[in-house]
C-alpha cells in the first residue's frame, strides 16, 4: 500500500509536535523514522495508526482517505514499544485476538484461526511458547508475540514504535535481522520509529530523519551518510565536533586541517562550519599545525585522544590502537578527516540545491 | 543484641495484640455470646421474628440495588478519569471523594431538605404522588451517596497505572468499544472491581446515620437491619437486639473473608 502524507500538523496544547509533514511511502517499503526524542516521530506513527488525529493535513493510503476511517477499520498492525500484550491471555490467544474480534460474518472458523496462529508461531520461531502467558516470557519473546499479534490480521501497513528500544544489544541485533526476514516474507509496507541511527540504517530501505516536528532529510543510508542535509542531521549522525572553517570552491580550509579526503560540497564561499565525527579523523605529524595532542588514554581497542587547537578549543579523536602512528603528548598534528559535512554561513550555492549523490 | 532491644519489640507486639483483643475480638465475641445467652431456641425465635426478617430482607434489597449501580458508576467514572482529559476532570476526582469526607447524617439531612414536604422538590413530588422520603427510594439514594466512592477509588489507581496501551492495541486489531471493555479492560481490573464491590457491600449493609434520617424507621416497612438493632435496643429487647446484630456481624464477617480470599487470589 502506498502511503501519501501531505501538510500534516499536530499540536498538544501549546506545543507544536508536527509542523507540516510531507512524505510518500512506497508499497512494500521498509521505512525508518529516525530522530531524537521529541522530534514528533512517534506522533506521526500514531496518526498513521489512527490513535491520534492531526490538526491539519492529509493521509491517503492506497487512494483511500484514512483520516475518515477509525483505527479499527484501517487494518494496521501496530507494535508498541512496551509490547502491550494482554496479560490474562496466552500467547496463542494474544495472537488470535485480532481475528476473534471480527464480526461473525467475517470471522474465520476456529480451525482456520488455529492454523493461522500456528503458522505465525512458526514464522516467529516460538511454537513452544503458545500456551504461556506474557508474564512468563523474556523481552525478546514478548516482542515476537507482539509482532505476531499485529501480523495475524494481515495488516495493510505494519507500524512499529521503537521495536527494540527495551531490549539489550545482543538481542536487538538478532531481532533486527529477523525483522528484515519477516518483512521480506510478508512484503507489507512497514514503518518503524527509532532513535538509534545504526538500527535505522541497517534495517530500512529509506530513512526519514526528523527533528523538531519536521522532516530534515529523506534518503537511503548511503545518501544520508555521505550528504547530511543540515548541521542537525550531521550532528545526529554522530558528528559531535564542529570546526570553524573557510569554504572555497566547495572545500574546507583551516589551519592544521587537511580536507582533501572529503567530497566537495555545493556551499557558498566564505566562513562556514565543518562537522566531524571523532572516529573518522586521521592524524599526521605536522609541526606547523596549531593542534597539539594534550591527552592520550586507551580503552584497550581504541585510543581516546584530546587535541587542543586555536583559541583553546578542544576536540576528541578516537583511533584504533593497532596501527596507530606514534603519538606523543605535546606533539603537533594535522587533522585529516575521512568523513565530514560542511555548511556555509551563507547557505548553499544555488537556492535549494538538490542533494548530490556522489562527488 | 542487648536485653533492652529485645524487650521493646515484644512490648509493642503485646500492646498491639492486647488492644486488638479488647477493641475488636472481645466485642465481636460478646455480640454472639449475648445473642445466644438465652439458648439456641430463643435465638432462632428472635431471628424469625417477622419484623427482623423484614429488616434483613430490606437491607439485602438495598444492597442488591446499590452495589450494581455503584459498580457501573464506579467503572464509568474511573474509566473517564483515567483515559480522558477534559475540563472539570479534577473537579470530578474531588466530587468522588466528597462522600468520604461528609458525615452520612449530613447527606441524610440534605435529602430531607431537598425531597421533604417543606423541601425544594417536595411540593412537586407530592403533587405527582411520588414518595421518596420514608420509603425505599430515599434509603437507596442515601446509601448510594454514602457508598459511591468505593468502586471508583479501587479501580481508578489501577487503570491509571496500567495506562491505555493495551486498549490501543485492541483498537488497532479491530476490536469494538464493547469488545475492548469486555476482553481487555475488564479482565485487567477484575480483582480491584470485586474488592471495591465487597467494600461497597459491607458499607451499604451497615449504613446507619444517613438512612436513619430519611427512612423514618417504620417497622416492617422502612426499617433496615442497623436501624432495627437500635429500635430493639431502645425497646429493652436486648436478646433480640443482639440476635439482629449478630446477623449484621455475620454479613460483615463473610464479606471481609471474601475480601481476604480475593486479595490472596489477586497476588
Amino acid at each position: 500500500m502506498t502511503i501519501s502524507i501531505t501538510g500534516l500538523t499536530k499540536s498538544f496544547d501549546a506545543t507544536q509536535v508536527l509542523r507540516g509533514i510531507d512524505l510518500k511511502v512506497e508499497d512494500g517499503e521498509l521505512l525508518a523514522l529516525l530522530g531524537p526524542s521529541g522530534s514528533g516521530k512517534t506522533t506521526l506513527l500514531r496518526i498513521i495508526a489512527g490513535l491520534e488525529w492531526p490538526d491539519a493535513g492529509q493521509l491517503v493510503v492506497a487512494g483511500q482517505d484514512w483520516l475518515a476511517l477509525p483505527a479499527q477499520k484501517r487494518r494496521i498492525g501496530f507494535v508498541f514499544q512496551h509490547y502491550a500484550l494482554f496479560p490474562h491471555m496466552t500467547v496463542r490467544d494474544n495472537i488470535a485476538f485480532g481475528l476473534t474480534v471480527r464480526p461473525r460474518s467475517e470471522r474465520p472458523a476456529p480451525a482456520q484461526i488455529d492454523a493461522t496462529v500456528d503458522n505465525l508461531l512458526n514464522l516467529l520461531q516460538i511454537p513452544h511458547l503458545a500456551d504461556r502467558f506474557p508474564g512468563q516470557l523474556s523481552g525478546g519473546q514478548r516482542q515476537r508475540v507482539a509482532l505476531g499479534r499485529a501480523l495475524a490480521i494481515q495488516p495493510a501497513v505494519l507500524l512499529l514504535d521503537e521495536p527494540f528500544g527495551a531490549l539489550d544489544a545482543a538481542i536487538r541485533r538478532d531481532l533486527r535481522r529477523w525483522l528484515r526476514e519477516v518483512h521480506e516474507k510478508t512484503g507489507s509496507t512497514t514503518i518503524f520509529v527509532t532513535h538509534d541511527q545504526e538500527e535505522a540504517f541497517e534495517l530500512a530501505d529509506r530513512v526519514v530523519v526528523m527533528g523538531d516536528g519536521q522532516i530534515s532529510q529523506i534518503g537511503t543510508a548511503d545518501e544520508i551518510h555521505d550528504h547530511p542535509a543540515s548541521a542537525f542531521v550531521a550532528q545526529f549522525m554522530g558528528a559531535s565536533i564542529t570546526l570553524p572553517v573557510t569554504l572555497r570552491g566547495g572545500r574546507a580550509e583551516a589551519p592544521g586541517l587537511d580536507a582533501r579526503e572529503l567530497m566537495t560540497c555545493a556551499e557558498a564561499d566564505g566562513p562556514g562550519q565543518l562537522h566531524l565525527r571523532p572516529d573518522s579523523i586521521a592524524l599526521e605529524s605536522d609541526p606547523a599545525s596549531p593542534w597539539v595532542l594534550t591527552r592520550k588514554d586507551s580503552n584497550g581497542t581504541d585510543l581516546r585522544l584530546v587535541l587542543t587547537g586555536p583559541d583553546d578549543s578542544q576536540i576528541d579523536v578516537d583511533l584504533p590502537r593497532r596501527g596507530a602512528p606514534a603519538l606523543v603528548v605535546g606533539g603537533h598534528f594535522r587533522l585529516r578527516p575521512l568523513w565530514g559535512a560542511m555548511f556555509s554561513d551563507a547557505g548553499p550555492v544555488a537556492p535549494a540545491a538538490p542533494i548530490r549523490l556522489s562527488a | 543484641m542487648t536485653r533492652q532491644s529485645r524487650l521493646l519489640p515484644r512490648l509493642l507486639i503485646a500492646i498491639a495484640v492486647l488492644s486488638t483483643l479488647v477493641m475488636v475480638v472481645a466485642p465481636l465475641f460478646y455480640i454472639f455470646a449475648a445473642a445466644f445467652a438465652q439458648g439456641w431456641r430463643a435465638y432462632v425465635q428472635n431471628i424469625m421474628d417477622p419484623l427482623t426478617l423484614h429488616a434483613i430482607w430490606l437491607t439485602v434489597l438495598v444492597a442488591l440495588i446499590v452495589v450494581p449501580l455503584n459498580i457501573v458508576f464506579g467503572v464509568a467514572a474511573a474509566w473517564l478519569i483515567a483515559r480522558f482529559r477534559f475540563p472539570g476532570r479534577s473537579l470530578l476526582v474531588t466530587a468522588i471523594e466528597i462522600p468520604f469526607s461528609i458525615s452520612p447524617i449530613i447527606a441524610g439531612i440534605c435529602y430531607l431538605l431537598l425531597y421533604g414536604r417543606q423541601g425544594f422538590l417536595g411540593p412537586w413530588l407530592e403533587a405527582h404522588d411520588i414518595q421518596i422520603l420514608f420509603a425505599l427510594p430515599g434509603i437507596v439514594l442515601v446509601t448510594l451517596f454514602v457508598t459511591s466512592p468505593f468502586v471508583a477509588r479501587e479501580v481508578l489507581p489501577l487503570m491509571q497505572a496500567q495506562g491505555s496501551e493495551q486498549e490501543e492495541a485492541a483498537v488497532t486489531l479491530g476490536a469494538s468499544g464493547w469488545q475492548i471493555f469486555r476482553r481487555v479492560t475488564l479482565p485487567n481490573i477484575r480483582w480491584a472491581l470485586l474488592y471495591g464491590a465487597v467494600l461497597c457491600t459491607a458499607r451499604a449493609v451497615g449504613e446507619f446515620g444517613g438512612v436513619s434520617v430519611v427512612s423514618g424507621s417504620i417497622r416492617g416497612q422502612t426499617n433496615t437491619l442497623p436501624l432495627h438493632v437500635e429500635l430493639l435496643f431502645n425497646d429493652l429487647n436486648v436478646a433480640g437486639a443482639f440476635a439482629a446484630a449478630s446477623t449484621l456481624t455475620l454479613i460483615a464477617v463473610v464479606t471481609l473473608l471474601l475480601k481476604a480470599v480475593l486479595e490472596g487470589r489477586a497476588r
